[in-house]
């Protein structure tokens, strides 16, 4: 079974990012930036899926700039099999990058697609979904553990009050939460051999898919700084005033 | 609360790609290393640093190493680590491929030191000389004993460790007295006690492979009749495994000022089996092969414990509101906004990065001296590595201390006690200055054998590169550039006064030397550095710290210049006696 793991270059979860002057967006400018972490826990898991032997072959997809490569050698090291950047300097919305993966899963038919559930830079949390919708087949997403049993899957989901499991059948997609694994460290012979693993570059429009945003961002801004406090006299100035915040 | 670490990853790219041409200078070694591979490989050492290392660094210290039925346990976490670290392969970055390594640049594994000193020095050690016993073994030992011991010290499943010091014999090894006595032709048993043994021993498992100077029955004295032996914590049995208990033992642990978490052993060798390594009463000069790579390696220990200081005091200093604005307007200001906590992290900074970028230059003179297809570039290189040696050993384990005494101090009190982790640095970078020979014998090794090398002309060589890289600034580099040129001025014609010196002058004269010639080889690297256009933010920070450098810390040319010309004669006016 080959599995297909989208994978997204985002700002590096350490960095506290800034908003460009203008309000337009985030400044990425000589930012760091590194391997969205969800994703990092779904190239873990297929690499764990080929160990055990039960996949063939992970290939890992980033649409994204050029340097998103960075993020698939980062992939290839922690031991994916193989890339394709669908290279494209514009920003790409959830369902341009759905159809791009739509496209490509058709042309690899992969038995399973695993996703990290959101990218933290924008938190859509609509890839997979979509995905999953275009492609006809069944989702399981927010896996915290993932089971694959014959042709089918078992996908463990934390839900409000306990844990619930799904049973899809392959081929499928599904997203990968916090909890299902936590990734290894790249070792030196993997990022060495990494540079030398295929690593394929293609556009939207090779796939035909056009990657025109359908949405505007009006304005981008800094959350509003915290006000500083007040004294209240006592537990009834506190109620009092608890009263005209519209909070009690 | 201490900051997590942030490897200097965007300080290594710019170095690479816009100072140092790495890609061209592995080009012409026919290294086929890039700099996006090589970022590659720094940022997921310095991850691991980061996520492994510094969490355990200050436990480390407070557990300390411990001594039970004569074995060493070390603290809480650092055998894990240490088998995350060996697993993940960064033990054989830059080891040769015919023993397992990956043989990549020294660049990368100076900066790896780097980063490892930064976060957990004592961790860092166990590395650093099992590397260094690995180069010993791979230039001087048979080839039957490399076979037997490069593979595992590559994978870092054994470690090494290097025993030259006894309690009559330190800085002098002529003293020494342990003993060697043949059992047959290639076994000797060797006797004796030596002192400060880094990592003389732990539990991470497998083999502790000691080398250890000793003397044979018929050795001339003097340091002419020292020989060097493989002493392994354990010896090949009839299976082919490593299983019996050699007689050497862990006397006791050293109580000491820094580096806890790294076991400093007195080693008891009774009869214990070893083999020759190198030729006969020619000990001395293998050792210095594991001697010159750890030189280099303390050094860049001074320059990663003031780097790694040097973070946690920037963010202290953006986040501690003391004092007013400096017009008064304001109470309560960030203290980053006073002028002396920025002279104090800057005078941090200004040495970081431009030794950073002098120990770049300088490990890829490493790899053209092994690796260029010309002789004569490699002998040009071998030597400019042996001229820098000292400098960087000794100059950056100097400023390495006073930066961590400086970053410690922009944290007042709390610089002090424990909980800051600026204490740690300041008794952690303190031995760096001690051990591989003290700065006092660097700076003598300096103006007594490295000025001389070749008639001279290998330090007038170093002198003319950075002549031709000063000459090629212009604009606002000009004013770097110029004042570089005129602490130049002042190195050369100290080194020529100390060319005819005799002993007595040269020894009170080496530190001042060392420091001026320190001072001037980081002032190129600045010229070098602020010489890159560009208008990214580190352009910009390059080229205002550049600017400090010349002007705050450069003057001090002029009085180390002053100190020399004046001489040792009041060096000598007391009488012994008086002190």
């Amino acid at each position: 079974m080959k599995i297909m793991v989208p994978v997204k270059r985002v700002l590096d979860y350490n960095v506290k990012p800034r908003v460009k002057a203008d309000g337009s967006g985030v400044d990425l400018a000589n930012a760091k930036m590194s391997l969205n972490p969800f994703d990092e826990i779904a190239v873990e898991e297929a690499v764990r899926l080929k160990e055990q032997g039960i996949a063939s072959e992970v290939l890992v997809v980033s649409v994204g700039q050029a340097k998103a490569q960075d993020v698939l050698r980062t992939a290839l090291a922690m031991g994916a099999d193989r890339a394709i950047l669908v290279q494209c300097d514009t920003e790409v919305e959830p369902l341009a990058i759905a159809k791009i993966l739509q496209v490509i899963a058709d042309d690899e038919a992969p038995g399973l697609i695993l996703l990290g559930k959101q990218a933290i830079d924008d938190d859509s949390n609509q890839v997979g979904q979509m995905l999953a919708a275009l492609l006809g087949r069944p989702q399981g997403t927010f896996a915290s553990k993932l089971v694959v049993e014959g042709d089918h899957v078992l996908v463990t989901r934390e839900v409000d009050g306990g844990l619930e499991t799904l049973r899809l059948s392959l081929p499928a997609i599904v997203t990968t939460d916090l909890r299902l694994n936590e990734p290894r460290y790249a070792s030196l012979p993997g990022i060495m051999k990494a540079k030398s693993k295929p690593l394929a570059t293609k556009t939207p429009a090779d796939y035909g898919v056009d990657v025109t945003p359908r949405l505007t961002t009006l304005k981008v801004s800094e959350p509003a700084v915290r006000g500083a406090g007040i004294r209240v006299a006592d537990v009834a100035g506190l109620v009092v005033k608890l009263r005209e915040l519209g909070v009690a | 609360m201490m900051q997590p670490y942030q490897p200097p990853i965007e300080d290594y790219r710019f170095l690479l790609g816009e100072v140092l041409n790495f890609d061209e200078a592995m080009g012409e070694l026919g290294i086929e290393v890039d700099a996006t591979l090589a970022e590659a490989v720094l940022e997921e050492a310095g991850r691991y640093c980061a996520e492994r290392l510094q969490p355990i660094n200050r436990e480390g210290d407070e557990h300390g190493c411990s001594l039970k039925d004569g074995e060493v346990i070390t603290p809480p976490g650092f055998a894990q680590a240490w088998h995350g670290f060996t697993e993940a392969g960064w033990t054989s970055l830059s080891a040769h491929p015919e023993f397992g390594g990956q043989g990549l640049p020294f660049i990368l594994q100076l900066w790896l030191d780097e980063m490892l000193s930064a976060t957990n020095m004592s961790f860092g050690l166990f590395a650093g000389l099992t590397r260094g016993a690995a180069e010993a073994i791979a230039a001087h030992a048979r080839d039957d004993l490399k076979a037997t011991y490069l593979p595992h010290l590559t994978s870092g499943a054994w470690t090494g460790a290097m025993a030259l010091t006894e309690s009559g014999a330190g800085t002098d090894l002529a003293l020494l007295k342990t003993k060697a006595e043949p059992l047959s032709e290639d076994r000797f048993a060797v006797t004796g006690t030596k002192i400060f043994i880094s990592s003389g021993d732990h539990d991470f498992g497998g083999n502790v492979v000691h080398l250890v100077l000793a003397r044979l029955p018929d050795a001339p004295a003097g340091v002419k009749g020292i020989s060097l032996f493989l002493v392994p914590k354990f010896l090949p049995d009839t299976s082919g495994g490593h299983t019996l208990r050699n007689t050497l033992s862990v006397g006791a642990l050293e109580k000491k000022m820094g580096i806890h978490a790294q076991p400093t052993c007195v080693m008891n060798y009774d009869g214990a089996i070893g083999w020759l390594v190198g030729e006969p009463n020619r000990g001395l000069a293998a050792m210095f092969t594991m001697m010159n790579a750890e030189r280099l390696m303390v050094g860049i220990q001074g320059l990663g414990q003031a780097g790694g200081a040097y973070s946690q005091a920037a963010a202290y200093a953006r986040e501690r509101l003391q004092g007013r604005s400096a017009d008064g307007k304001r109470s309560c200001v960030p203290i980053i906004e006073h002028g002396d906590v920025r002279r104090m992290l800057l005078e941090v900074r200004s040495f970081v990065e431009g030794g950073r970028a002098l120990a770049g230059w300088t490990a890829l003179h490493l790899d053209r001296a092994q690796r260029h297809a010309d002789a004569a570039e490699r002998a040009r290189s071998d030597a400019l590595v042996a001229l820098l040696t000292p400098v960087i050993k000794a100059g950056f384990t100097d400023l390495g201390f006073e930066g961590a005494v400086q970053a410690q101090q922009v944290f007042g009190g709390h610089g002090y006690i424990r909980e800051w982790g600026m204490e740690q640095f300041v008794r952690d970078a303190r031995i760096a200055q001690i051990y591989e020979g003290t700065n006092g014998v660097q700076a003598i090794d300096l103006v007594g054998r490295k000025l001389g090398m070749d008639d001279g002309k290998v330090v007038a060589d170093f002198f003319a590169r950075i002549d031709t890289d000063l000459a090629a600034a212009a604009g606002d580099v000009g004013e770097v550039a110029a004042a570089v040129g005129q602490a130049l001025a002042l190195l050369r014609d100290a080194t020529a006064a100390l060319k005819d010196a005799d002993a007595e002058e040269a020894s009170g004269a080496a530190v001042d030397y060392l420091r001026l010639f320190a001072l001037v080889a980081m002032g190129w690297m600045w010229a070098r550095m602020a010489a890159v256009p560009g208008d990214t933010p580190q352009h910009t920070a390059k080229r205002a710290v550049a600017q400090f450098y010349v002007r705050r810390i450069l003057p001090q040319a002029e009085g180390l210049a002053a100190k020399l010309s004046a001489g040792s004669a009041s060096l000598f006016l007391l009488p012994a006696e008086a002190f």
